[in-house]
């Protein structure tokens, strides 16, 4: 229930009020709420849980975790979070 | 196993795998609290690999778990009306209530919808301006402030037709019940790394100094746990008690200000019933008054749902670490992930079900 997973932030833009990111987390991009990071920008990473970033990670730590969890396999698995445009209602 | 062979070659995992075996002198009972490390030391056969004096005993950190079988039963009734949609994170749905679960209702023709964010939730009530939509916003401190900013949305839009059943939890109450406990085990703690990057690790400290108990706030990863129970074992052996951060790359000391200012704005602490354990003072958020009208219990008159739990189920003792598993006679037998008796098998994070998923063979050949 409380994961999250770092991810970098390639895009900001601002809606009515709003800070969303586009974010890259391995090779999958999601829409994030960058609310609770003001200090983040283009190229942080940031620590997502429920399309919310909880925390701005320096890249030596976030790219200290990436290559562990490569050397285990686990960006292959499904520690990713869901889709929002898919996850509405399951078949 | 592939997993658990790979994980072994890691140098650093080695390394610190060494020092343990080095440090430790005598046994140590430690406690993780997050479900997520739960099933990390699980999937991985920590557990396994670190010494034997050191046994790791399961917390009660699985918010999924610890919804107590009212709410549950509240979220059921909310679901079946006509003129709702249910809103709620995944991990909700196989939950069961005392006679039914939400995917039963959704099979039934209730219109029960899953989400990822809990905004999304209120994406679904702008365009379906003719019926009410009910978030189901459970979750420990991590989940607050998401759960916070969409309520704190509505408000500010003006959204009619949107309200939330609350059951948020909090973590420092359900470890000084714990501590308090004349039966208490633990030794030393790990504390949840998610939770902490939203709250940071101030109330830790107060823990620590008046149990004398160390504790270290750490992460997800297999790296992050085996350093965890080094730095605590470390503590332990030397006789410090302290708070430590293993997950530097997350977590500061005053937590994430920001949003814990939403929170504070959108909740205030009250008591709270938790699944398998009861009521502990002060462990839970309600909505502030000024949100009041957001509150579903309210809107559709729940206030008085009260129910019991079964009397076979033993995760009371387990979300306390005064027993595991695999102490449990219904384990893996008349208890499984798709028909649990209680708290901790209901979630893929709770405890019996890490121990299900990993473990069974253990108790059925």
């Amino acid at each position: 229930m409380c994961l999250a997973v770092p991810g970098r932030i390639l895009a900001i833009e601002e809606k009515q009020g709003t800070r969303i990111g586009k974010v890259q987390f391995g090779g999958i991009t999601r829409q994030v709420y960058l609310d609770f990071v003001p200090e983040a920008g283009v190229g942080d990473f940031v620590i997502v849980h429920v399309g919310f970033a909880i925390s701005q990670v320096n890249e030596e730590e976030a790219a200290r975790t990436y290559r562990l969890l490569e050397a285990m396999g686990l960006l292959e698995s499904n520690a990713l979070p869901q889709l929002p445009e898919s996850s509405e209602s399951p078949s | 196993m592939k997993f658990i062979d790979e994980y072994r070659d890691q140098r650093i995992a080695q390394a610190l795998l060494a020092e343990l075996h080095r440090r430790v002198t005598r046994p140590w009972v430690l406690m993780e609290i997050c479900g997520g490390q739960t099933h990390t030391i699980m999937r991985y056969g920590i557990d396994e690999l670190i010494p034997r004096q050191i046994e790791l005993v399961h917390g009660p950190g699985c918010p999924v778990c610890v919804t107590p079988v009212e709410i549950v039963d509240k979220a059921i009734r909310l679901a079946a009306r006509p003129d709702v949609i249910f809103v709620s994170y995944g991990d909700m749905l196989r939950v069961p209530g005392s006679n039914s679960d939400l995917f039963r209702v959704k099979a039934a023709g209730g219109d029960v919808r899953v989400v990822y964010s809990p905004l999304e939730s209120l994406k679904i009530a702008r365009t379906n301006s003719d019926r009410q939509v009910v978030f189901f916003a459970i979750g420990f401190e991590t989940t607050a402030p998401a759960n916070a900013m969409a309520v704190w949305q509505a408000k500010h839009e003006g959204l009619k037709n949107f309200s939330m059943l609350v059951s948020q939890v909090l973590v420092p109450p359900a470890i000084r019940l714990l501590l308090s406990s004349p039966h208490n085990r633990v030794q030393g703690f790990i504390a949840p790394g998610h939770v902490c990057t939203v709250m940071g690790y101030r109330e830790y400290e107060t823990l620590s100094a008046d149990f004398h108990v160390p504790i270290v706030v750490a992460g997800f990863e297999p790296i992050d746990l085996i350093e965890a129970i080094t730095m605590l074992v470390r503590q332990l052996e030397d006789g410090r008690a302290k708070v430590e951060n293993q997950y530097v790359r997350s977590v500061s000391y005053e937590g994430n200000l920001p949003a814990q200012r939403l929170m504070q704005e959108v909740f205030e602490v009250c008591n709270h019933k938790w699944r398998g354990v009861g009521m502990i003072p002060q462990s839970g958020y309600r909505l502030r008054p000024e949100f009041a009208a957001y509150d579903a219990v309210r809107r559709f008159g729940l206030e008085d749902l009260e129910v019991a739990e079964s009397s076979e189920c033993i995760s009371a003792q387990i979300l306390q670490g005064l027993k595991k598993p695999l102490d449990c006679p219904a384990f893996a037998r008349r208890c499984t992930p798709e028909s649990p008796l209680g708290a901790t098998m209901v979630s893929a994070e709770g405890a019996c079900a890490a121990y299900y998923r990993y473990r069974r063979h253990t108790v059925l050949h």
